[in-house]
C-alpha cells in the first residue's frame, strides 16, 4: 500500500503556497485505491487554517514537524526533517514543488534515504510495473522526455501548474489526523547562519511560475511597464521580466524568466520588446501559446511565436488591451 | 588557502542540441564548451585568491571535472580563466551519472586533493539544469552549504554570502571549510587575454581513475544511476504561426485572436486572482 508524500510548502503566515494543492491531487493519483496520501509540514506556524483545505485534497495525515532552535528555512534542515518523516510514514514517493530551496532539500533527502530524484517535472504517474514516471522538457523547452526512477524511494519535483488541483469527491471532508513530530537535526545542517533574511512584499498579481497567462517585457520597453501592467490587469495575468530588465531595476529580480530564473510554462505568454536570447528561451519555451511584439523582423523570438507582430510595443499594447476591454464588455 | 572549483563540459547551449535513443545527451559534434554558469563559480574563486594573495597569503584555484576526453577543454578554460592547476576525473565508468553519482565522483575527487578551504560550483549545468549537485557535494563533502550566492565574501576564516529566493533575499555565513555556489549575477567573468591562453598551456592537468580516488564504478555512472530516461522527443515544432507587421491595426487583429482561440478569459476582469 503506497504512502505518498507531499511537502507542504507554506509562507509565514501558514498559508499553503499556490500549487501545494496541485500536489496533493498528482499525490491521489500515485497513492492509488488503498493507498494513502500524507502531509509533512516542517515549521511551527499556524496549522489549522491550512488542515480543512488538506482534508478536501484528500491528505489524511499530516506531519507537523517541529525542528528546535535549528531554523527550517535552511535546505539542510528542513532536508533532515523530510527524510525523518519518509522513513517514519513509509513512505515510497515524495512530491514537492520545484523551487530552488526545494531542489537543495531534495538532493540531501535523496542521501539520505538512497531516493532517485527528477526535478522540474511537469507530470508524474506509474507506469504498468508500478514505477513512478515523471515527464519533463528539457534543453530549453526543445525536447521532452520521460523519466522513471529506479530506487525504492522517489522524489519527484513538479513545475507549479504542472496538474489540474481538484478536491475529492466524498461528502464529508476528511479531517487530517496531525502527527506531531520533533525532529532533533545533525549539528552539520546548522553550520549556516542567517545574518539576515527580508522576506519579500507580496503581490496581487498571479504567482509567475504558476499563472495561466503571462506578460512578459524586455529592453525594448526602455522600463516603461506601464502598459504591460495594464494588460496584466485586464487579462489577469503574472507580469515577468527578461534579465536585462531585471538588472536595470525597473522589476524585481524575482521577475526574471529564463535559464538563470523562474521558468514558465504558462498556457499564453506574451512578451513585449524580448529578443528571444537562448537564456530566456529556456525559462518559457514550453510556453503553449506564445505571442511577440518585437520591432527586429529577424528577432529569434519570432522564430517559437505562434504569433508575432513586428511593430512598436507602445503601439500595439495599449490597442491590445483597449481592444479586449471593449470585446469583452461589449 | 586551497579554492577547488568543480566544473562541467556541456554542449553549447547556442548550439543544436539533442538527445540520443539512450536517453543521453549528444556529445559529440565537438560543440562542448565550459558550462557557462561555471565561469562565474572561476572568477569568484580567481577573485577571492587574489584577494588572498593581496593580504599577503598563500592561495592556489584547482579546476575539477569529471568526464569524457573532450570534458578536458573544460578545465583547460578554467586555466585559463585563471585557475592554477586542474584535476580531470576520466573513466568509462562515470559515463551516464546523475547529479548524485557526479556529486559522488567530485566529491571524492575533491577530498583527494586534500584539504580544500572552499569549493565553489556554478548553480546548474546548463544542460540538465537540476541544480541538485552543490547540495549534494556539501552533504557528501561535509561541508556548510552556502548556495545561489549573487555575491561572496571572505573574511577572517568566514565566508558570507548574498542569495535571492524566491520569496526572500537572504545573508548567510558560515566558517570555513565550506562549499558555495554562485549565480550568473555574482560577477561578470574576465575574457581571457592571449598571455592567459598562453600560460594556461604550461599549467598541470592531472588525469585520475575511479580507482585512484577509490570509488566503486557500481555507485556512479549507469550503474549507480538512480532515475533513467525512457522515452525522449524532440518537441514537434509549432504550426499555423501568424507574423504581421503592425499596419495600425494589429493591436486589434490580436485581441480578436487570442479570444477566438480562448486564450484570454471571455469575461472582463473583476480584479479577482484567478
Ligand atoms: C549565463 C547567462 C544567463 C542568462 N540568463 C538569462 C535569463 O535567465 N533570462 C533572460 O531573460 N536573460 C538571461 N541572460 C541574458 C540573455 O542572454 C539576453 O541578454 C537577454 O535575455 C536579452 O533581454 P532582452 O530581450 O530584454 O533584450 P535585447 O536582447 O536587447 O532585446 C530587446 C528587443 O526589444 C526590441 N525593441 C526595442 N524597442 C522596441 C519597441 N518599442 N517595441 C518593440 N520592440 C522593441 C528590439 O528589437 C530587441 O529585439 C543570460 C545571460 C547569460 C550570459
Amino acid at each position: 500500500m503506497a504512502t505518498v508524500l507531499v511537502l507542504l510548502d507554506h509562507a509565514d503566515t501558514g498559508a499553503l503556497r499556490g500549487s501545494v494543492l496541485e500536489l496533493a491531487t498528482a499525490a491521489r493519483e500515485l497513492a492509488g485505491p488503498g493507498g494513502a496520501v500524507h502531509g509533512v509540514w516542517v515549521g511551527d506556524e499556524p496549522l489549522d487554517p491550512a488542515l480543512p483545505v488538506l482534508g478536501r485534497h484528500g491528505v489524511s495525515v499530516v506531519h507537523a514537524v517541529t525542528t528546535g532552535d535549528a531554523d527550517p528555512l535552511l535546505t539542510p534542515v528542513l532536508a533532515e526533517a523530510v527524510a525523518d518523516v519518509v522513513r517514519a510514514a513509509g513512505a515510497t514517493v515524495l512530491l514537492a514543488l520545484s523551487t530552488f530551496e526545494n531542489k537543495e532539500a531534495a538532493a540531501r533527502v535523496a542521501l539520505a534515504t538512497g531516493a532517485g530524484v527528477v526535478t522540474d517535472a511537469a507530470a508524474v504517474e506509474r507506469d504498468a510495473a508500478g514505477r513512478v514516471v515523471a515527464a519533463k522538457t528539457v534543453l530549453a523547452g526543445t525536447w521532452t522526455t520521460r523519466c522513471a526512477v529506479l530506487t525504492e524511494v522517489a522524489v519527484v519535483l513538479l513545475k507549479a501548474g504542472a496538474v489540474v488541483s481538484s478536491h475529492v469527491e466524498d461528502e464529508a471532508p476528511l479531517a487530517p489526523e496531525v502527527r506531531p513530530r520533533s525532529v532533533a537535526v545533525t549539528d552539520r545542517a546548522t553550520r549556516v547562519r542567517v545574518v539576515e533574511r527580508t522576506a519579500q512584499a507580496p503581490s496581487d498579481r498571479p504567482d509567475l511560475s504558476s499563472a495561466d497567462v503571462v506578460v512578459v517585457g524586455g529592453r525594448g520597453t526602455g522600463g516603461d511597464f506601464g502598459p504591460l501592467e495594464a494588460l496584466a490587469d485586464e487579462v489577469g495575468a503574472a507580469v515577468g521580466a527578461t534579465r536585462v530588465a531585471t538588472d536595470e531595476g525597473w522589476i524585481g529580480h524575482e521577475a526574471q524568466i529564463g535559464q538563470t530564473g523562474v521558468t514558465v510554462s504558462p498556457r499564453l505568454y506574451l512578451g513585449f520588446g524580448v529578443s528571444g536570447a537562448v537564456h530566456h528561451r529556456g525559462g518559457m519555451q514550453a510556453s503553449g501559446t506564445v505571442v511577440a511584439v518585437n520591432e527586429d523582423p529577424e528577432a529569434p523570438i519570432f522564430e517559437i511565436a505562434d504569433y508575432g507582430v513586428v511593430g512598436d510595443l507602445f503601439q500595439v499594447v495599449p490597442q491590445l488591451t483597449e481592444e479586449l476591454r471593449r470585446l469583452r464588455r461589449g | 588557502m586551497r579554492i577547488v572549483v568543480c566544473v562541467k563540459h556541456v554542449p553549447d547551449i547556442q548550439s543544436e542540441r539533442a538527445l540520443g535513443p539512450d536517453g543521453r545527451l549528444v556529445r559529440d559534434g565537438g560543440d562542448g564548451t565550459l558550462n557557462e554558469l561555471d565561469e562565474n563559480a572561476v572568477e569568484a574563486a580567481v577573485v577571492l585568491a587574489e584577494q588572498a594573495r593581496d593580504a599577503g597569503g598563500d592561495a592556489e584555484v584547482v579546476v575539477v571535472t569529471a568526464g569524457p576526453d573532450d570534458a578536458e577543454d573544460a578545465v583547460r578554460r578554467g586555466l585559463q580563466l585563471g585557475a592554477d592547476a586542474a584535476v580531470h576525473v576520466l573513466d568509462d565508468a562515470v559515463a551516464g551519472s546523475d547529479a548524485i553519482g557526479t556529486a559522488t565522483v567530485l566529491a571524492a575527487a575533491v577530498r583527494h586533493l586534500g584539504e580544500a578551504d572552499l569549493v565553489v560550483t556554478g548553480m546548474a549545468g546548463l544542460d540538465g539544469l537540476t541544480s541538485l549537485l552543490p547540495a549534494a557535494l556539501a552533504d557528501l563533502l561535509d561541508l556548510p552549504q552556502l548556495t545561489l550566492a549573487s555575491s561572496v565574501a571572505l573574511a577572517d576564516g568566514t565566508v558570507t554570502v548574498r542569495r535571492d529566493l524566491d520569496h526572500a533575499t537572504e545573508v548567510l555565513e558560515a566558517p570555513l571549510p565550506a562549499l558555495v555556489s554562485v549565480t550568473d549575477r555574482a560577477n561578470e567573468p574576465r575574457y581571457p587575454n592571449f598571455q592567459a591562453i598562453m600560460a594556461a598551456r604550461k599549467k598541470p592537468v592531472t588525469v585520475l581513475t575511479l580507482a585512484d580516488l577509490g570509488v566503486d564504478p557500481a555507485t556512479v555512472g549507469s550503474a549507480g544511476a538512480r532515475t533513467e530516461v525512457v522515452e525522449a522527443a524532440p518537441r514537434p515544432p509549432r504550426t499555423d504561426r501568424v507574423l504581421v507587421t503592425d499596419d495600425g491595426e494589429a493591436g486589434r487583429h490580436l485581441a480578436a485572436w487570442l479570444l477566438e482561440r480562448d486564450l484570454v478569459r471571455t469575461t472582463p476582469a473583476t480584479g479577482e486572482v484567478l
